[in-house]
C-alpha cells in the first residue's frame, strides 16, 4: 500500500500538464483514484465533508445488482439445460451462465470506459463514475446470446449520443443503458426480440418464448406459475428475470437512501392500477390478465426499481417523481396490452417518460413559483 | 403561550469536543478588527500604526456607506495594519493596554430617547455593525425600517456555545438591548429560543419583544428558518438580525454610555484538549485558547463552527460575529480504498455506511472531501436537509447559469448561503455550493445597487 502511494506519487509528475504523459491524465487520476481517496481538503464553505462520493454511490448500485446478476448466470445455464432436458447440477449452470456472461460484460466495460476515458481527457475532466453501473445494467438487460459486435455498437452509440452530446454524465435525458437497449431494439431485432433468443444455445424443439411472449400470442395457458416468474425461472434478459432477487436490490438501495422509494413504488403502483383497469374493461384476454402480473412479468420489476430511479433523467422534485413513476407504470402495461409490436413496454415508458421528467418538474416548479408570487401579493395588500 | 414551531428536516452533526460549562479569562493582549468579515464593505482606514486608540475609537469606515464605523473593541495601540493581495486590507491590529479606557458617548435613557438619536449613537460607537440585514447578511442600512428584527437565543451548528451559559447574569443589559431594538422597527422584535433547551431566565422573562419557540435538528437555529416560519421574506423585504452577546453590547452602550465589546467564546473542537469558554473581548487572538490546549499534529483553526466558520492561522483572531472557535484536524491524506472499507468511523447522512446504524456516535472529522468534485447526479438528498418551501438544487442551478429573474422566483432572498451549509456537507457532487449562493446574492445585490 506505501509502495503503491509511493510508486503513483513517482509517477504523478508525468502525467500532469507539461510532463510526458499529460495527455492520459484522465486515466492516470481514474487510476490513482480507484486506489486512493484523495488527499484534497476543504478550501471553502463547511469545514467537513460526508464520507460519501460518487464511488460510494456506485458501488452501493453495484452492490444492489449483484443478486440479479448472481441469479442471471445460474439461470442462463438452467434454461440452456433445461430446454435439452438436462440437469448437471447448480454449479455447472451457474458455471455456464458465468462464461455467457463474462464476455458481454467485458465488451461493455472496455467499449463503455474506454470511451468515458476519452472523453474525460478531451473535455479536461475526471473520469465519471457513472458508467460503472451503466456497464453493469446493459449486459443485464440483453439476451444471452447477444453477438458481441452488437452489443459494442449499442455501448458507444449509448455512451456518445445518450451521454457525451449532451455534455457527459449528469446533463443526459435519456437513460444510457436503456438507450443501449432500445438501439439493439430497433436496429437489430433479430437479436433481442421473438422466441428464439432468449435462452443461450436454446435446443430446437424448445419453446423459448417469455411469459410476455406468450401473452402477446394468445397463449395465457402457457404462461409460466406466479411462483417461477416472481423466484425468475423463465427465460430472460439475462438480469432481470427474478423478482425476488430484484426486490432484494431495491432494499438495499433504499435503506441506504441511494434509490428512490418514491419511484419504485409509483412505477409499481401505475403498473397495477392500469392492470385494475383492464382487469374491469375486460375486452379480451390479455385484459383479463390479473393485475398483479404485469408486476412480475417482463423487465417490469427491474425497470422500476434500477433504471426508472436513475437520478440524472428521472425527475429530481419529490412531487415529480410520483408522477414520474405512475406514468410510467401506467404506460409500460399499456404499451404491453395494446400495441401488437412491442411486447415489452417498460423499456419504452421509461425512455418516454425520461424525456418528460423535465416538463413535469417544471410544473412543480411553477406551482412553487406561483405560491411564492401570491403570498407577496397578499402582503403588498 | 407562545408558538412552537416544528422544525423537521436538517441534520446534526454529533462532534467531538463540546465546550464544558466553565468561563475563563483569556487575557488575550491583541484584538483585530476584520473587515473582510463584514460583505460587501470596502474599508478606508482612518488610523495608522502607532496611534493611541480607545475603545469606540474609529478605525475604518466603508467607502460606500461613509456614516457605518468600525470601532476598536479595546483601549491600546494599533500595531500592525495588515494588507493581503492588491492591497485588500484584512485587519486592523489593536495591542491592549489592559486599561480599557472608552471614549464616553453618554448613558441615556431609552424610554427617552429617539430613533434618529438611538441610530446616531449607535453608528458613533461603531456597535452598528452588529445589526445585519437580510437578504444578503450585510451590515444593515440605517435609513432602512425593517419588518422584523430577529434575535435568536440559540444555535444549533455542531458544538455551538450555550447561549444560557453566556447570558447568565446580564438579564438588565439584554433587555435594555431588546428595548432599544424594538424602537428601530416599526415592526415586531422577535426573540427566538429554543423548545427544550433554552433555559436561562434572561429569555424567558424578556419583555417588549414577541418570544418564539423552535425545536428540531440544525438549522432550526438559523435566522432564514425563524424568518420562514414567522414572517416570510418577499422581494423588497428587509429583516435585521443579531445574536444575544450584540444585543448586551447594544445594552452595555446605553446603560453605561460606553462600548464594551465584552465576549464569551467557545472553545471547542476534537483538538482541544480541554473545551471551555472565554471571556475577553471582541476580536480576541485565539493564540492563550489553545496554547498547550490542542492536540499535535497539522489542525484546522476556524473561526466560527464547522459549517460556515471562516479558517484562521494558530494565531489568528475571532470573527466579528462569531462566538466560538473550532479546531479540527486537517484531512490532507490519502486513504487506500477509502471508497471500498466499511467505514465504521465515517460520518455519512446516506446509509451507505455502517456507522449509520450508531445515531448518537459523536465524531471527530477532519477536512478531508473524501472524493472528487464530480457532476450533480444525485438528487433529493439536499431537500432532506433544507427545511424551506424553496428547491434548493434549481435554485442552484439558477445561480450556475445567472439567471437573476429565476433566482428570484426559486425564493434566493429567503435564504443566505448558511442555509446551504449541510446540503454542502452531504453533496456526493463535493461542489462548494455556500460560495455559489454568496455568488449569487452578490450578483443581485450590485444588480440592484
Amino acid at each position: 500500500m506505501k509502495a503503491l502511494r509511493k510508486f503513483l506519487d513517482k509517477q504523478k509528475p508525468h502525467f500532469e500538464d507539461g510532463g510526458k504523459f499529460a495527455k492520459f491524465h484522465s486515466m492516470f487520476d481514474a487510476m490513482e483514484t480507484l486506489f486512493f481517496v484523495p488527499d484534497k481538503v476543504t478550501t471553502s464553505g463547511a469545514h467537513i465533508r460526508d464520507a460519501i462520493d460518487m464511488k460510494r454511490t456506485m458501488i452501493t448500485v453495484f452492490v444492489a445488482l449483484m443478486p440479479a446478476l448472481l441469479f442471471g448466470m445460474w439461470n442462463i445455464g438452467y434454461q440452456h439445460f433445461t430446454s435439452y432436458g438436462e440437469n448437471p447440477g447448480n454449479w455447472p449452470m451457474f458455471w455456464y451462465g458465468f462464461l455467457k456472461m463474462l464476455p458481454l460484460l467485458i465488451v461493455s466495460y472496455v467499449v463503455g470506459l474506454g470511451l468515458e476515458i476519452i472523453f474525460a481527457q478531451i473535455r479536461h475532466h475526471d473520469v465519471n463514475e457513472g458508467f460503472f453501473v451503466t456497464g453493469l445494467l446493459i449486459p443485464m438487460i440483453v439476451p444471452p446470446d447477444i453477438p458481441l459486435w452488437q452489443l459494442a455498437l449499442a455501448v458507444a452509440f449509448a455512451v456518445i449520443f445518450g451521454k457525451e452530446v449532451f455534455g457527459g454524465t449528469g446533463m443526459n435525458v435519456l437513460n444510457p443503458a436503456l438507450l443501449a437497449r432500445a438501439f439493439l431494439f430497433f436496429a437489430y431485432p433479430a437479436s433481442i426480440s421473438g422466441d428464439k433468443v432468449w435462452i443461450a444455445d436454446k435446443a430446437d424443439a424448445f419453446s423459448g418464448a417469455t411469459p410476455l411472449g406468450h401473452a402477446m400470442i394468445g397463449h395465457f395457458d402457457q404462461i409460466p406459475s406466479v411462483y417461477k416468474m416472481f423466484m425468475g425461472f423463465i427465460p430472460g434478459s439475462n438480469g432481470e428475470t427474478s423478482v425476488l432477487m430484484i426486490l432484494i436490490g431495491a432494499f438495499i438501495l433504499i435503506i441506504t437512501g441511494i434509490g428512490n422509494w418514491r419511484i419504485m413504488v409509483s412505477v409499481f403502483a401505475g403498473g397495477y392500477i392500469m392492470g385494475l383497469l383492464f382487469n374491469w374493461w375486460g375486452a379480451n384476454e390479455y385484459m383479463e390478465l390479473p393485475a398483479y402480473y404485469h408486476l412480475i412479468m417482463g423487465g417490469f420489476a427491474f425497470g422500476a426499481v434500477f433504471m426508472a430511479t436513475d437520478p440524472v433523467t428521472a425527475t429530481q422534485t419529490k412531487k415529480g417523481m410520483y408522477y414520474y413513476g405512475f406514468l410510467i407504470g401506467l404506460i409500460a402495461v399499456l404499451i404491453r396490452v395494446f400495441n401488437p409490436a412491442y411486447p415489452e413496454g417498460v423499456m419504452l415508458a421509461i425512455l418516454l417518460m425520461n424525456v418528460f421528467a423535465p416538463l413535469i418538474d417544471h410544473m412543480v416548479v411553477q406551482s412553487n413559483i406561483k405560491r411564492r408570487l401570491k403570498r407577496m401579493k397578499l402582503a403588498i395588500k | 403561550m407562545s408558538t412552537v414551531y416544528k422544525i423537521k428536516k436538517g441534520l446534526d452533526i454529533k462532534l467531538i469536543g463540546e465546550a464544558e460549562k466553565i468561563i475563563v479569562d483569556l487575557k488575550a493582549k491583541r484584538f483585530a478588527v476584520k473587515p473582510p468579515d463584514f460583505i460587501g464593505c470596502f474599508p478606508k482606514l482612518l488610523v495608522q500604526e502607532g496611534d493611541a486608540v480607545k475603545a469606540g475609537t474609529p478605525l475604518f469606515f466603508d467607502k460606500y456607506r461613509d456614516n457605518i464605523r468600525f470601532t476598536s473593541p479595546v483601549s491600546g495601540i494599533v500595531t500592525g495594519i495588515e494588507r493581503g493581495a492588491k492591497r485588500k486590507l484584512l485587519r486592523v491590529v489593536i495591542e491592549s493596554d489592559g486599561k480599557e479606557e472608552a471614549i464616553d458617548f453618554g448613558a441615556a435613557d431609552v424610554d427617552k430617547t429617539d430613533r434618529d438619536a438611538i441610530v446616531d449613537k449607535l453608528l458613533k460607537s461603531g456597535v452598528w455593525p452588529v445589526l445585519r440585514q437580510r437578504p444578503y447578511a450585510v451590515v444593515a442600512d440605517p435609513k432602512d425600517d425593517p419588518k422584523a428584527i430577529f434575535v435568536s437565543a440559540f444555535d444549533t451548528a455542531p458544538l455551538a456555545p450555550d447561549f444560557n451559559l453566556i447570558a447568565h447574569g446580564n438579564g438588565e443589559v439584554f433587555q435594555a438591548g431588546l428595548n432599544i431594538l424594538s424602537k428601530l422597527t416599526s415592526g415586531k422584535v422577535h426573540l427566538n429560543i429554543d423548545e427544550k433547551n433554552t433555559t436561562s431566565k434572561v429569555f424567558l422573562n424578556s419583555k417588549n419583544v414577541q418570544i418564539n419557540r423552535f425545536t428540531g435538528p440544525h438549522p432550526a437555529g438559523n435566522v432564514s428558518v425563524h424568518a420562514s416560519r414567522i414572517d416570510p421574506m418577499n422581494k423588497g423585504d428587509v429583516i435585521w438580525y443579531l445574536g444575544p452577546q450584540e444585543v448586551m453590547t447594544i445594552g452595555r452602550l446605553f446603560l453605561e454610555g460606553r462600548y464594551d465589546a465584552e465576549r464569551i467564546i467557545a472553545a471547542t473542537g476534537s483538538e482541544i484538549l480541554h473545551p471551555r469558554y472565554y471571556k475577553t473581548f471582541l476580536g480576541a487572538r485565539i493564540t492563550n485558547m489553545i496554547s498547550d490546549n490542542v492536540t499535535e499534529g497539522n489542525n484546522r483553526f476556524i473561526s466560527g463552527n464547522v459549517l460556515t466558520g471562516a479558517k484562521i492561522e494558530k494565531d489568528g483572531f475571532v470573527g466579528f460575529y462569531d462566538s466560538m472557535i473550532t479546531v479540527i484536524p486537517e484531512g490532507d491524506y490519502y486513504e487506500f480504498f477509502g471508497w471500498l472499507k466499511p467505514g465504521f468511523n465515517k460520518f455519512s447522512f446516506s446509509g451507505t455506511f455502517p456507522s449509520k446504524l450508531f445515531r448518537n456516535k459523536k465524531y471527530r472529522l477532519d477536512t478531508n472531501l473524501h472524493g472528487g468534485v464530480r457532476a450533480y447526479v444525485m438528487t433529493g438528498k439536499m431537500e432532506r436537509v433544507f427545511p424551506f418551501d424553496i428547491f434548493p438544487l434549481q435554485l442552484i442551478k439558477a445561480i450556475m447559469i445567472e439567471d437573476i429573474d429565476l433566482m428570484e422566483h426559486l425564493g434566493i432572498y429567503e435564504i443566505d448561503a448558511e442555509d446551504f451549509a449541510l446540503c454542502e456537507v452531504i453533496d456526493t457532487s463535493k461542489t462548494n455550493i455556500q460560495d455559489l449562493i454568496r455568488n449569487g446574492l452578490e450578483l443581485i445585490r450590485k444588480e440592484m445597487s
